[in-house]
């Protein structure tokens, strides 16, 4: 035990002297979120809009209104000819042209019907898309409206409502994905530069020499970083809670329990990773391309993986944290207990036990 | 401790090792006894690293064996860690960390306490004691190996492994750091040194001279020099090196080669005729020429050693 | 003598570090062509002084004056007129013989034909013909510091920088090493050398030895033996060396 004790005031040390490390381990989660919850949304807000009004009339303007209050939108330009559209996209600033139709409101008035001509700048065409059906929602609203005292013979008012995130907010499908990226950061990759780095400087030699064991040395070195990675993990979810409103539905003990589990699986694949690599560097490319970039891309994360095509599908399957994020969406979001994440559950159980049983393997006793 | 009364010693039999294509290690046998201050002496990549590893359980053998204390140091290598100290070439301590910190680890990983085995550092732990709050990576060369050394003996090893602990560290540091091992020998404790400083072979009890995987001797240093065979003339002239390209030329020249302020000659016959010697290079134009015979250094004696066993091969 | 040109002049040179003085009031002038062993314990200032000389740091204050160069105002020509090997960087490992050969060339601005002209000179002095398309890592030892010497020296500078080039080489290519010391010295290059190697620095025209930061005495071997009563480098050494307060 007194050994043991002596290892993990070394290991600590080590932590708390190295600025890089304390930056990654504290500065990291921190700038993530504040990163994706405020930067990086995908909510609509204050798109420049430019206006081609052929018809100048009553309805035109009530329309522009309707738009420009819903907060979405915001008109910086009045065109004259469609020509200039072109142009106004070139310039990069305007995103959508609302394109009015010549006697617009009288049209509307005498043929029920009149046109309107929306132009999006597509090279997102994601957000070309999302705007496009919002504008389409608030004209549809308008449309209700102007027909409110009329009687329609026959109409489907489809009334939608978004089940476990009502308003749509980002940051709620973002939180779960940066718990797994940060876990992932510092169990493995830290965990497996921490070890590299004893055997490029020798130290790893000497600790072999000794009577220590590889299961005494591996303890010493992934403990301190389960203890705090489990505290990056409270900090994500108390900032994600209480900052941005993401709520805990299910079962706080169960959350917790699916974290250290996850923390478990990372650690392992750190050891492993430092058992395949001589160095600092190695170990650290080893991470940053075998776990990272996966983690970021094909977890689920930011590309959702149904779009995916099958291959990256089947090879997202084999990532651990795609399971962790569909664990802590169920229970953070859903509130579901154990009954419905046990699948997920039991995967990474046995990725966990899968790795630890390779670099058991694979640590060797010996500098070959 | 249990091991306090065991033979310290340390046997090597037909040791082999080869990574690929390279044979680093060639068949090395070696009788060290207990309590013995032993140098292996060889320049870098003569296999001197190999054998430490192979001898510190770190690397297995490709052929032979060797034991430690009498215990095999493959099938019972976890036994051996108990005694054994072992400092790497590399300087291998904790940069980070400070010189108590990383003494006091030390002593955790080995499951014993500084207090307990301060009589065994003591002399040492005294010159480092005033830095003992800096951190190890600002210390000098010569104060890194002391500290490296006082962790090596932490757990009272009876056997101490050192690969090239005077590397890269000035003469000053080098013949306290000698000192040092001189006290330490007198505690009974085998200890084999590996170093590229042949000077140092004089230090030791007795010496292997290594080159290229190969022992090429194994004998004390007086009885190294009594082996080398010819007479050796020290020669001096108003112009050493000049000298040297004329004595290569010359027709009775065994060896010559640069030594200090002096060239170091051997002629084809046993005895040198000091004066034909003398006219020759009078002839050449140098001046102030001074001939004497000298007692060979074991540098003499390498050098002698590695150029026949090239010429064999 | 005194018609020599002097090739480095250092007068009154510090270096500091804050409170402390790494190079304490250096003076010294060395001539073209002259082997100048820079002596002195770890820690003593030896590294920070090379380091001024070569361009790569400013020094406090004093005159400096490399190769006909301010080291102040004309670093790039002073670095053009130098060059630099120590036993850590040499040579890379991955490239072949000829490929460094021909990189350190090109950096320097020779010319294709100067460069493949030089080379096979260069191979042949050497005896590495054999070896001029196989990998700097799968030589020995003894053969890349002899190689990384002689790529130092394949732009013709007026001054040669060599740290610790010997250090962990055989008896034998260490004295091989001296043979081409030697042999560019005499083709009117400066050796600037250190060596932890008390017998080479009897091989040196003229031997400082630097103690604190101090350079504590400077000379021919001979005289400085004669001066510390001493019998060989080494005496005169540690006599001087023992001296040090700030050796931590």
């Amino acid at each position: 035990m007194n050994r043991f004790i002596g290892f993990l005031r070394k290991e600590f040390y080590h932590i708390f002297r190295d600025k890089r490390s304390m930056l990654i381990l504290f500065g990291m989660p921190i700038v993530q979120i504040m990163l994706f919850g405020y930067v990086i949304s995908t909510d609509l807000k204050d798109i420049k809009m430019a206006v081609l009004d052929h018809s100048k009339d009553e309805y035109s303007a009530e329309i522009i209104n309707k738009i420009t209050s819903s907060g979405y939108f915001s008109l910086t330009d009045n065109l004259k000819s469609v020509k200039e559209a072109d142009a106004v996209f070139k310039k990069g600033d305007v995103k959508l042209i609302l394109v009015f139709e010549p006697d617009f409101g009288a049209k509307l008035i005498k043929n029920t019907r009149a046109n309107i001509q929306i132009l999006t700048d597509a090279t997102d065409p994601n957000m070309a898309n999302l705007e496009v059906n919002y504008l389409q929602g608030i004209l549809q609203n308008y449309n209700v409206e102007i027909n409110s005292d009329k009687k329609a013979p026959f109409s489907i008012q489809p009334k939608t409502r978004m089940y476990f995130n009502s308003n749509l907010e980002s940051v709620f499908m973002f939180i779960p994905g940066i718990m797994a990226t940060i876990l992932m950061l510092v169990s493995a990759m830290m965990t497996s530069i921490s070890i590299a780095r004893e055997k490029e400087l020798g130290t790893m030699e000497v600790l072999l020499v000794s009577p220590l064991n590889p299961l005494q040395i591996i303890l010493g070195k992934v403990t301190p970083y389960l203890a705090l990675s489990f505290i990056n993990a409270l900090v994500i979810i108390g900032m994600g809670y209480f900052i941005f409103g993401v709520p805990i539905l299910g079962s706080f003990t169960l959350l917790m329990t699916e974290t250290i589990l996850f923390i478990f699986l990372a650690l392992s694949i750190g050891i492993f990773i430092s058992t395949i690599s001589k160095n600092q560097q190695v170990a650290m490319m080893l991470s940053m391309f075998g776990l990272m970039l996966p983690t970021i891309i094909l977890s689920g994360f930011i590309f959702p993986i149904r779009n995916m095509p099958l291959p990256l599908q089947i090879i997202s399957d084999l990532i651990p944290p795609k399971w962790f994020i569909v664990i802590l969406k169920n229970i953070m979001l859903k509130g579901v207990g154990i009954e419905y994440v046990w699948k997920e559950t039991l995967i990474l159980i046995a990725m966990t036990m899968g790795f630890i049983g390779l670099s058991l393997k694979k640590f060797k006793i010996r500098l070959e | 401790m249990i091991y306090k009364n065991m033979d310290a010693s340390i046997q090597v039999n037909n040791l082999s090792k080869s990574y690929g294509n390279v044979q680093a290690l060639k068949n090395i046998n070696l009788d060290i006894k207990s309590g013995e201050l032993f140098g292996l002496i060889g320049p870098d990549g003569a296999g001197k690293t190999t054998l430490f590893r192979l001898l510190a359980t770190l690397l297995l053998p490709d052929e032979g064996s060797a034991k430690l204390c009498e215990i095999d140091n493959v099938s019972e290598y976890k036994k051996i860690r108990n005694f054994l100290g072992y400092m790497p070439g590399k300087f291998s301590l904790y940069q980070d960390l400070s010189v108590i910190e990383n003494l006091r680890f030390f002593a955790t990983v080995f499951n014993t306490r500084i207090e307990d085995n301060m009589d065994m550092i003591r002399d040492i732990w005294v010159q480092i004691e005033p830095f003992k709050n800096r951190l190890a990576g600002q210390l000098s060369g010569g104060m890194k190996q002391k500290l490296a050394l006082c962790c090596a003996l932490i757990h009272q090893p009876k056997i101490l492994l050192l690969d090239e602990p005077t590397t890269g560290v000035d003469s000053v540091s080098r013949s306290e750091f000698w000192q040092m091992l001189k006290g330490l020998k007198e505690r009974g404790v085998t200890i084999v040194v590996a170093t590229p400083y042949m000077d140092e072979a004089n230090l030791c009890d007795r010496v292997a001279l290594i080159q290229d995987g190969e022992i090429l001797q194994v004998n004390t240093p007086d009885e190294i020099v009594e082996q080398f065979g010819k007479k050796l003339y020290a020669v001096k002239s108003n112009d050493n090196y000049q000298t040297l390209l004329d004595l290569r030329e010359f027709k009775s020249t065994n060896s010559v080669f640069l030594f200090g302020q002096s060239l170091h000659y051997t002629d084809t016959k046993n005895e040198a005729s000091i004066d034909e010697l003398k006219t020759y290079l009078a002839n050449k134009g140098r001046s102030s020429t001074v001939v004497e015979k000298i007692k060979p250094s074991i540098e003499d004696c390498f050098m002698a050693l590695s150029t026949k066993s090239k010429a064999h091969e | 003598m005194n018609s020599k040109q002097k090739v480095i002049r250092v007068k009154n040179m510090y270096k500091k570090f804050g409170e402390f003085t790494a190079n304490d009031d250096l003076s010294f002038e060395i001539e073209a062509g002259e082997i100048f062993g820079f002596l002195g314990a770890n820690g003593a200032g030896k590294t920070t002084a090379i380091k001024i000389l070569c361009g790569l740091s400013y020094p406090t204050s004093g005159e400096i004056n490399v190769a006909g160069f301010d080291v102040y105002t004309e670093r790039e020509s002073v670095k053009r007129n130098i060059g630099y090997m120590s036993q850590k960087f040499s040579l890379y490992e991955d490239l072949t013989v000829f490929e460094n050969i021909r990189f350190y060339g090109g950096i320097y601005g020779l010319s294709k034909s100067e460069i493949n002209f030089k080379a096979n000179d260069l191979l042949k002095k050497l005896d590495l013909e054999h070896a001029r398309d196989k990998r700097i890592s799968a030589l020995p030892l003894g053969w890349k510091q002899k190689l990384a010497f002689s790529v130092a020296i394949f732009h013709d500078p007026k001054i040669v920088f060599l740290d610790e080039p010997t250090g962990g080489v055989d008896p034998v290519t260490r004295r091989q090493f001296w043979d081409l010391i030697y042999d560019a010295a005499r083709a009117g290059i400066t050796v600037f050398v250190t060596t932890h190697y008390m017998d080479e620095a009897e091989y040196c025209d003229r031997v400082s030895i630097m103690v604190d930061g101090k350079i504590e005495a400077l000379n021919t071997p001979e005289k400085l033996k004669e001066q510390f009563h001493a019998d060989d480098m080494d005496q005169v050494f540690l006599s001087l060396a023992r001296k040090a307060t700030n050796v931590e």
